[in-house]
Order: C-alpha cells, then sequence, then structure tokens
C-alpha cells in the first residue's frame, strides 16, 4: 500500500489539496465574508500541500540509512514486517 | 473582497450644522460612530472656545456624581450597571439632572452629618454609662452603716469612712485605649507614688474608634486620689493619654442619678434609627439614577468637546464641521443629519482633498485579532495592501513548522477552542487580568495556531515526541538482518549498526505521509532531519518572499505606477528567482535525482552555490546535470543586470517624464502618498537616494532574509529536543518499575510531566514560536510591499466600554 511508490500518495494529496483550494472556493456562499474565506483556503491548500510535498521528497531517495543499536534491530526484525 | 483586502475608500467632507440643530445632529451621529471630526481650532486655548461653558458645567455635574458615587461606594452598594445605553439629554433635560444631582447630593451631606453627630453622641453616653456602672464595682457602699464590711464585697475605698480620716477623696473616671494601659499605670505610680489608687477594668462590650473606626474593648480606669495637686497632675496625664474624662460623682445616690438620667438620654436617641432608614432611602434613589446620569453628562460632554471643534460661518448662521467619512457611508450620514435636525437643514458635502486619508480596515471578531497583530507593526498607508488576510493563514502556520507536535498542539488547540466556544460567557469576558486578556484577545489566532500545529506534527511525526507509525516504516529491518546475517552473536558485539538503502529490499519508498517512524529510533536521526528541515525553511522562505514582492504588484497597479512593474517588480523578481528560485530548483532536483546509489559522489549544493557566485568551480563536486556551469553564469549575470534596473529605473522614468514637454498627455497625478509634480522637482535627489535604499535593502536582504527563515529549522529543533529530554528524562522513569508501586509511582511523575510540559512547552516555546513568527512576517515578508505609515480613522462614538 505504501509502497506503490509515490504515485498513490501524490495523487491522493494533490487531488485533496486540490479540492480544498481549487473546488470549495466555488461552493463558499456568497456574503461579505467570502474574499476573506476564499483567501484562507487557498493560502492554507498552497501550504499544507507544498509542507506535505516537501517531506515525502526528502525521503524519496536516501543518501543514506538509519543507524540503530543493537536492542531496536533485535526488536524490530520481528515485530515489523 | 471586503474591505480586508485594501483599506475602504475615505473622503473629506464639511457638515453644515445650523446652530440650533448642532447638538442633536452630532449626538446623532455620536451614537452611529461614522465619521472622524479634524479640529478646526487648533490655535485655540481650551479655555477660550466656543462651548466652554457647557462643558464647564458638565464637569461640574460629573463632580457632584463622583461625590455621590463615593457615598455609594462607603455604603457599601454598587452602582449597577445601566442596562440600555441612554442618549445625549436635551438642554432642558439637562438643566433638570444638574439640580436634582446637586439637591440629593445636599441632602446626603445633610444627612450623613447629623447621622454622625448622632452616633457620636450615644457612643458618648454609653461610655459615660459603662463607666460609671463599673466604677460602682470599687466604690459600693456596704448596705447600712451598721452591716460590717467585708461581707462578700470588699470595698477598696469607702469615701464615707474616709471622712472620719479627714481626708477627701476624690475620683477621676475615664476611657483609655487598652493598647495605653500599661504605660499610662507606669507614669500614673511615677508621678503620684502612694497618693492615688488606681483600678482598671475592660469594658463588657466593645465600641468602636471615632478616628479609626473599628470596634475595641476600651478600658476604664476610676482613679481616686487625694489632694488638689495630685488631681491636676492626673488630669494632666490622662489628657496626655487622649483619653475620655468623665465626671464621677462622690455620693453613691448621685452616681444613680447620673445613671437613671445617662439611659432616659439614650432611649431619647432613637431618632438615630429614622436618620439611618432615611439615609438609605436617599442611598437607593440614588443608586438607581445615578449609571444613566453618568453616561448621559459623559455622552453630553463629548458632544460639547466635538462642537468646540468646529468652526462657526457668520455669514450663513452655521458651524461647520470637516470630517473623514467613509464614503459607503454618506448616506448614513446624510440620513443621521436628516433625523438629528429640525428642518432637515443640515447637510454633508464632500470635498476634494490632497491629504492622505486615514486608514479604514472593517473586521470581524475573527479577523480583528489578524488584522491587530498587522496594525501592531505599522498601520497601512492609505489604500495599501493589507498583508491580514494572507496572515490569517501564513502567521500560524510559520508558527506550527516551529512547533510542530500533536499532543502538543492538540492541548493548544483545546484549550483555543474552550475560550472560543464560551466567549460570549460575562466570566470569560470581564477578566481583569491583564495576561489573561491578551490570550483572550488572541483565541482564534490560538485556535489556528493549534490547528496547524496538529497537521505538522503529523508530517514531523512527533506525538509528545513520540513517533506513530500510521503507515507501516518503509525501512526494513528484517530484510537487512538477512541480507548481512545479522546473528544475535553479531548483533551483541556491535551496538550500533546501519542500514544501507543500497541494499535491495532495505529501503521501499517514500512514507506517504510525513517522516518515517524509524527515524526516531534511530541515533542519527539527527543528520536526517537537519537536512531536511534546513532546506524545507530555506523552500518556504524563498515561496513567502517571492509571495511578498507578488503582492507589491497591486500596490503598483493601484496606485497607477505602471511603470514601477517594468522597472521594479521585474528586476526584483528576476533577481529572486535566478539566484534564490534556482536555490530551490537544485534542492529539488538533488532530491528526485540523486538517491543511495550515487551517496557518495552526491554533490553539495552549497557549495554548488558559493561557486556559483564567486565564478569558480570545484572539481571534486560533480555537477548536478550537464550545462550547469553555464547556466549558473547566465542566471548571475542576468541577476546582476537587474540591479542597475531596479536602482536607476524608476528615477530615471520620473526625471524623463518631468523634462518631458507638457504637450504630452497628462498622466494622472495620483502618485503614490500624493507627491505633487511640483513636489517631484524639488525632491530628485531624495528619489534617488530613497531608490538607492531601496535597492540595497532589497537586494541584501534577500540574502539575509532567506538565512533568516533557517530559524524555522532551529526552533523546530529547539522543539523536538525539549520535548524528547522531557519524555526519556521525566515519564520514561514512570514506566520503568513494573511492579504495583511502580504503578502508584507513575501519579506524581505524571504530574510532574505534565506541569513541565504545560509551563516549558507550550506556555515558552509557544510564546518563543509567536515572537519568531511574527518577525517573520513583519521583516522579512512585509518589506517586500509594506509600507505600513498610514494612520486609523477613530470615528466619534459612544463606546460602551470606556463607561465605568
Amino acid at each position: 500500500m505504501a509502497y506503490g511508490g509515490l504515485a498513490v500518495p501524490i495523487i491522493v494529496m494533490s487531488v485533496f489539496w486540490g479540492v480544498v483550494g481549487g473546488v470549495l472556493p466555488w461552493l463558499v456562499p456568497k456574503g461579505p465574508n467570502r474574499g476573506v474565506i476564499n483567501t484562507m483556503l487557498v493560502t492554507c491548500a498552497v501550504c499544507c500541500y507544498l509542507f506535505w510535498l516537501i517531506a515525502i521528497l526528502a525521503q524519496l531517495n536516501p543518501l543514506f540509512g538509519p543507524q540503530l543499536s543493537n536492542e531496536t534491530i533485535w526488536y524490530l526484525r520481528y515485530h515489523w514486517p | 473582497m471586503g474591505s480586508l483586502f485594501r483599506s475602504e475608500e475615505v473622503c473629506l467632507a464639511q457638515l453644515f450644522l445650523q446652530s440650533a440643530s448642532a447638538y442633536s445632529c452630532i449626538s446623532e451621529l455620536g451614537e452611529r460612530g461614522l465619521l472622524e471630526f479634524r479640529d478646526l481650532n487648533p490655535k485655540v486655548s481650551p479655555f477660550q472656545r466656543r462651548f466652554v461653558g457647557e462643558v464647564r458645567r458638565c464637569e461640574e455635574m460629573e463632580k457632584t456624581f463622583t461625590f455621590l458615587q463615593q457615598e455609594l461606594r462607603a455604603a457599601g452598594r454598587l452602582p449597577a450597571p445601566c442596562p440600555e445605553s441612554p442618549r445625549a439629554p436635551a438642554a432642558r433635560e439637562a438643566l433638570r439632572v444638574q439640580e436634582q444631582s446637586e439637591q440629593l447630593a445636599q441632602e446626603l451631606r445633610e444627612v450623613s452629618r447629623s447621622r454622625s453627630s448622632l452616633r457620636d453622641r450615644l457612643r458618648d453616653l454609653r461610655q459615660h454609662l459603662h463607666v460609671l456602672r463599673e466604677g460602682q464595682r470599687f466604690t459600693s457602699l456596704p448596705v447600712g452603716p451598721g452591716v460590717p464590711a467585708g461581707l462578700g464585697r470588699e470595698p477598696i475605698l469607702d469615701p464615707s469612712l474616709h471622712h472620719h480620716l479627714d481626708r477627701k477623696i476624690n475620683f477621676v473616671a475615664g476611657v483609655i485605649h487598652p493598647w495605653r494601659v500599661t504605660a499610662f499605670e507606669r507614669l500614673l505610680w511615677r508621678a503620684c507614688r502612694g497618693y492615688l489608687v488606681a483600678s482598671f477594668v475592660e469594658m463588657p462590650e466593645p465600641m468602636e474608634d471615632p478616628a479609626t473606626g473599628e470596634s475595641i474593648t476600651w478600658v476604664i480606669f476610676l482613679i481616686s486620689y487625694w489632694g488638689e495637686q495630685i488631681g491636676q497632675k492626673i488630669r494632666k496625664i490622662s489628657n496626655c493619654f487622649h483619653c475620655q474624662v468623665y465626671g464621677y460623682p462622690e455620693s453613691e445616690a448621685s452616681r444613680t442619678e447620673a445613671i437613671t438620667r445617662l439611659h432616659g438620654q439614650i432611649q431619647e436617641l432613637s431618632t438615630l434609627e429614622e436618620t439611618e432608614k432615611y439615609l438609605a432611602e436617599v442611598l437607593d434613589k440614588v443608586a438607581q439614577v445615578l449609571p444613566t446620569w453618568r453616561v448621559q453628562v459623559q455622552k453630553m460632554k463629548a458632544i460639547y468637546l466635538v462642537l468646540n471643534q468646529c468652526s462657526f460661518d457668520v455669514t450663513k448662521k452655521c458651524l461647520i464641521a470637516e470630517v473623514w467619512c467613509p464614503v459607503r457611508d454618506l448616506t448614513q450620514v446624510q440620513d443621521a443629519l436628516r433625523q438629528g435636525s429640525v428642518s432637515g437643514s443640515c447637510f454633508v458635502q464632500r470635498v476634494p482633498t490632497t491629504e492622505s486619508p486615514p486608514t479604514l480596515i472593517r473586521t470581524n471578531k475573527f479577523t480583528a485579532g489578524f488584522q491587530s497583530i498587522v496594525d501592531a507593526y505599522g498601520v497601512a498607508s492609505y489604500q495599501e495592501v493589507n498583508p491580514a488576510p494572507y496572515a490569517i493563514i501564513t502567521f500560524p502556520f510559520i508558527f506550527a513548522i516551529m512547533f510542530g507536535d500533536v499532543g502538543h498542539g492538540l492541548l493548544m488547540f483545546l484549550f483555543a477552542l474552550w475560550m472560543v466556544l464560551y466567549e460570549d460567557s460575562p466570566r470569560l469576558r470581564q477578566g481583569t487580568n491583564e495576561i489573561w486578556l491578551t490570550f483572550f484577545e488572541g483565541r482564534y489566532l490560538i485556535l489556528l495556531m493549534g490547528a496547524f500545529s496538529i497537521y505538522t506534527g503529523f508530517i514531523y511525526n512527533e506525538c509528545f515526541s513520540k513517533a506513530t507509525a500510521i503507515f507501516p516504516s518503509a525501512w526494513s529491518v528484517a530484510t537487512m538482518a538477512n541480507h548481512s546475517s545479522w546473528s544475535s552473536a553479531y548483533l551483541a558485539t556491535h551496538p550500533s549498526l546501519t542500514l544501507d538503502p543500497n541494499v535491495t529490499g532495505v529501503f521501499q519508498g517514500p512514507y506517504p505521509f510525513g517522516i518515517d517512524p524509524i527515524w526516531s529510533l534511530a541515533t542519527n536521526h539527527l543528520n536526517f532531519l537537519n537536512s531536511f528541515k534546513m532546506k524545507m525553511s530555506v523552500v518556504l522562505g524563498i515561496v513567502h518572499m517571492g509571495f511578498g514582492v507578488m503582492l507589491g504588484v497591486f500596490n503598483h497597479v493601484h496606485f497607477q505606477q505602471r511603470h514601477r512593474l517594468v522597472l521594479e517588480f521585474l528586476p526584483e523578481m528576476i533577481f529572486l528567482l535566478a539566484l534564490f528560485g534556482y536555490l530551490v530548483f537544485l534542492i529539488f532536483y538533488k532530491w528526485i535525482k540523486f538517491s543511495a546509489a550515487d551517496s557518495r559522489v552526491a554533490p553539495s549544493i552549497l557549495i554548488h552555490f558559493i561557486d556559483m557566485f564567486l565564478f569558480t568551480s570545484n572539481a571534486e563536486n560533480l555537477p548536478l546535470y550537464p550545462g550547469q556551469v553555464p547556466v549558473q553564469m547566465v542566471l548571475v549575470v542576468l541577476a546582476l543586470a537587474s540591479v542597475p534596473v531596479l536602482l536607476l529605473g524608476t528615477p530615471l522614468y520620473q526625471w524623463c517624464r518631468q523634462r518631458a514637454p507638457r504637450t504630452v498627455r497628462p498622466r494622472a497625478v495620483g502618485g503614490f502618498m500624493g507627491i505633487t509634480r511640483r513636489g517631484i522637482q524639488h525632491d530628485f535627489a531624495e528619489i534617488f537616494m530613497h531608490q538607492a535604499i531601496h535597492t540595497i535593502e532589497y537586494c541584501l536582504g534577500c540574502v539575509s532574509n532567506t538565512a533568516s527563515y533557517l530559524r524555522l529549522w532551529a526552533l523546530s529543533l529547539a522543539h523536538a529536543q525539549l520535548s524528547e529530554v522531557l519524555w526519556s528524562m521525566v515519564m520514561r522513569n514512570g514506566f520503568v518499575g513494573l511492579s504495583y508501586v511502580g504503578g502508584v509511582v507513575l501519579v506524581p511523575v505524571f504530574a510532574a510531566f505534565a506541569v513541565l510540559t504545560v509551563a516549558i512547552l507550550l506556555v515558552m516555546e509557544g510564546l518563543s514560536a509567536f515572537l519568531h513568527a511574527l518577525r517573520l512576517h513583519w521583516v522579512e515578508f512585509q518589506n517586500k510591499f509594506y509600507v505600513g505609515a498610514g494612520y486609523k480613522l477613530c470615528p466619534f462614538a459612544f463606546a460602551p466600554d470606556t463607561w465605568e
């Protein structure tokens, strides 16, 4: 699931924040606060998406691996898939 | 967008008010709170203004009200707050209020005076009574002359007996403060030793001390002496000690007579009760009307102060007021004037002006907090783009980057949610603690900060410093162990081993949401996290600053300075993107293109960036992509070329425009800050200087501000380390003991953990991250486009919270 590589998470997150930033602004009811709410939605979508993207791209091709203590290795060897 | 995007249009207007209806018109306008009045008589002293008499009358009434308030408070009553806001009174009503208040004050004074004199008299009589009664104990005669003394009550001194001894006994009786008794006794003994007998007894009931008002148990003394000079000495001494001396008749009969007489006098003072009742009635009346009167008179005074600012036009016999009025509200103003004036003769007229009007940005309870943090740096210049609507999201977001932790974010969010849901409760609203009020005013700010902190906490994968494996980790220890045949014996001899991503199957792909949980178990997790967070800070910083530069476009377009789009915005963007946009590109490119396979020879972005500026190259640092060096050279040349354009473009353009003959089609003169053409002629050196400063500030600022965004990395590292220390050194010790005792020990350990979490991590770190996020907004973001040299529109309004 997590290891369909990059494709699944990117599609899911892009669609989600795309909806928040691109579709929801059209659905906000007309009123004096419409402009502020739209600004908030778009800014929030851009910020959160960018932050998530940086996090996943930084781990895409790691140049080195984690250094674990032997106790951790003993435990993780059998308890994590 | 509403007026949050930029200030509303505000115009200068003149109000023409007929003298008769001026007061009611201003009252009507004050109720609505639309306009800011300008002072048309600045050189006139307050004592020479037109309505100084009325203002003085209001102040006198306020003095009376203060006296009434003090009396109420002295009687222990609190005046009820005014239920609804009464309008300013007309002249006749004001007169009535003044008369009534003075009458009430007079009554109150008289009644209080008579009451206090009655009470004094009562106290005096009662003290005398007690003195006589207690004194009986010492000087009581035996029942008949024939009864021998010593039956039960031993009289100390019996004046009738002493008649035989031919010595006249005199008495001094009085009341003394209990603290002075020993000193009094000692002094009496020293002064008149042997010639007097003094006895002291406490009064059965405590009585009020006239000086301090507190209840004290007085001490009654009875001194019997013989000799005239001793008597004088004793009287002098008792005078020194502030004793109340009463006459003590010698014979028993006259004493009993005095006692009955006193009883009678005390009964007569029943009028005291009636006085008290009457006083209570008067106070009730005062408490009822005082709040309304206060508000009314305050409004009246405010109106007269405003009327003092108007100028009187003799020819048209009307008052002229100059106001700043939002254009949207002009019809409302006209409405108010029509309502206030008798014959509809007052009207408002818009007036053109070259002065810069005040800034008006209408906010609601949600946006007010964010607008206030922008205004704290500087109020937006008139019609300049307002950074507040973007700060609603970017400020909590940048805070959250430095504070990212699910647990702490959740606590903050819940705290703010409580404040928001109960914001109408009077207990929360009327707190007097300044710190609490600051938190309460920023409740929506804290709500968003908490919400974003939860999100960044999930991405950093930190919940009270512990990582959660929502998705299974991408790093497989089992594969590595099998590949390198890590047997138990091997592991026992090697305390720490590294997973190698080059081995197939060890690294299975990027963790879908956030940082992989294995990094929190790794000893070298800071190596990875530091690199990730530093690059993240730089990328977000450059995006934030680029956004700031782009907001400047709105200013250039609005103020009709399209030349600045080409001569300022374009070079600024080229400089920023060619150098720092390229850096962002390098960061993303390296993330995507370079993997563990070439980890030994992975190029260092930092070295490449430095070499780019110095036009050198390092043989050991491989290029990231073919053709990197010429591309970089082009970019640097482009960036350097944009600097002189930025420096000289706008001044030269303005100079050329000013030198061109007037046949050129006249452009809009609505220059920035209202500088006229004539102004440009004289201030040309100033324009060059201003532009030079702006260029230097921008170019150097780009470099230093990008580095300044690294505080996002620094503070998030500090927060993570602090919470990890708190966990491993405090909370973990609670789980170590596995017995029942350990369970009991867990409770105080958790208490300590909770207190330290709130105090250090939430309050201290929260304030620190708040401060740094604020600084990043005020300096790094806003100096790309914001001037902030305006002033706020302060409308004349009767605000209810200014009344106590």
